[in-house]
């Protein structure tokens, strides 16, 4: 009885919103999230960081997540195609790839560094599934390392791991986000240089509402939110490029 | 083809981490389950504690350790760039080493259980017969316990086939190195692959299933034989 009594005097408007986020956004969506206008005794946005191609395994199955946030824009639009979207697919950022060390001046290296002896591992994320990963894989080649680079290659199920792979002094250098390497736990230490992004296909990423999210008040105006200045101006200082403007060389 | 190379790869690389696992443990295991079984020493609890702390801990946990313990800064590392040999995450040697950590209780726990049933009879009746406490061990107990060391090795080898989260956090995912099947099995769903997740997951279902149910129809006949 008591339960029923504390629901009823909850206000009708009480939302939560679940999201499934790209791991490259772990800190940069933390603080747009933190930043974002809501009443905070009865809203709530909680979010889940992982591998992109997971959280759309995981929709497609029924997840209860409200808004997706991929690294690699293909996905949600798979999803939308396939019916999961209460949205369109809208692209919100554009990734860089950097090459980032722990231990060293990653910012005094280039991908013609990698084949130095001394250095024995480099993480990247596994190219099979993480968009990171496909587009470190196509930097390296494009730069004609790659053959000699492949064997000290150490694969993270994602961005994040392979940025941690780094950090513990497991692997010297990584090729990593740059939101990560930007990110106040990696940002002290070592240095990162940007890799070209000639060199690689464009890190395009996009968000949905899922379908489950359709009249979710809340989740359309996390969305809407979004397109403020100041939830651009995070992303930007992570390192993203946004929509519609020039790519940061 | 059913599986591809990189899935019959993952599958031999399996079987020989859970191969060297289960005659590591064989010779790890087999003097602390005798320990354990016959010793009254305060400090038996403790080690009981620790031998089944993998049982209850999450594989993130190990693996968070391992990877920081074994990394360049940490105490196991430190050790082995002393003896000269590369630090151990990313390598077929460190997952053997993370397996033995992960699957020690699954050999002590069968084999402490088949030393303790034994009770004191055999080895005093040996001992009368003036055998030395090793040649008792190895002539008296050791054959006793059959039934015990086939379930603690059917065991520690099935449970080393079915790690997931160790090695996913200290392996790298290296082909032939450290990608065993259960992670090719992850890559193969991550990668929208569902067909040869499917294959793969089959062999590996029927694998775990072969293993228990020759495990069990071992054990009953073993169990009546050493009765009469």
């Amino acid at each position: 009885m008591s339960v029923l009594l504390l629901s009823l005097s909850l206000p009708a408007h009480a939302e939560k919103i679940t999201i499934a986020a790209a791991a490259d956004l772990k800190f940069a969506l933390d603080e747009m999230i933190a930043a974002f206008p809501l009443n905070p005794s009865t809203d709530e946005v909680a979010v889940t960081y992982g591998s992109s191609g997971k959280f759309f395994t995981q929709i497609q199955q029924g997840a209860p997540f409200d808004l997706y946030f991929s690294a690699d824009i293909a996905l949600p639009r798979t999803l939308a195609k396939n019916g999961f979207a209460a949205s369109d697919v809208t692209p919100y950022a554009v990734g860089r790839l950097v090459l980032w060390s722990a231990h060293r001046d990653a910012a005094k290296m280039t991908l013609a560094s990698l084949t130095d002896p001394q250095i024995t591992r480099i993480a990247i994320a596994n190219p099979q599934h993480a968009p990171y990963g496909q587009r470190a894989e196509e930097a390296l080649r494009a730069a004609d390392v790659w053959p000699q680079i492949a064997p000290k290659l150490v694969y993270g199920e994602n961005i994040a791991q392979a940025a941690q792979f780094v950090q513990t002094g497991n692997a010297q250098v990584g090729l990593i986000a740059l939101s990560l390497a930007l990110s106040p736990p990696l940002a002290s230490q070592g240095g990162y240089w940007l890799i070209p992004d000639t060199l690689h296909q464009p890190l395009e990423q996009g968000f949905i509402i899922t379908r489950r999210a359709a009249n979710s008040a809340l989740a359309h105006r996390f969305a809407d939110y979004l397109r403020t200045p100041s939830a651009r101006a995070v992303l930007a200082r992570y390192g993203f490029a946004l929509p519609g403007e020039a790519v940061v060389k | 083809m059913f599986l591809t190379p990189g899935d019959l790869e993952a599958l031999w690389l399996t079987a020989r981490l859970a191969g060297c696992v289960t005659l590591i443990l064989l010779v790890l295991g087999t003097p602390i389950a005798w320990w354990l079984a016959r010793s009254e020493a305060w400090w038996k609890g403790p080690v009981t504690a620790v031998v089944a702390l993998p049982l209850v801990l999450p594989p993130s946990v190990l693996g968070f350790y391992l990877l920081l313990a074994m990394g360049p800064q940490g105490v196991v590392g430190q050790l082995t760039q002393a003896l000269g040999i590369a630090s151990l995450p990313f390598t077929f040697g460190g997952l053997v080493v993370a397996s033995v950590c992960y699957s020690l209780p699954f050999m002590v726990q069968p084999l402490q259980t088949a030393f303790e049933s034994l009770g004191e009879r055999p080895l005093e009746v040996a001992a009368t017969l003036r055998a030395s406490p090793l040649d008792a061990f190895f002539s008296v107990a050791i054959p006793l316990a059959r039934p015990g060391f086939i379930t603690a090795m059917v065991l520690t080898f099935a449970h080393t086939v079915g790690e997931f989260g160790v090695v996913l956090m200290i392996g790298g995912n290296l082909p032939g190195i450290t990608r065993v099947a259960s992670v090719q099995i992850y890559d193969h769903v991550e990668a929208l692959d569902y067909l040869q997740a499917h294959r793969l997951a089959a062999v590996m279902l029927l694998f775990s299933f072969v293993a228990l149910l020759v495990l069990y129809t071992w054990r009953r006949p073993q169990k009546m034989g050493g009765m009469t």
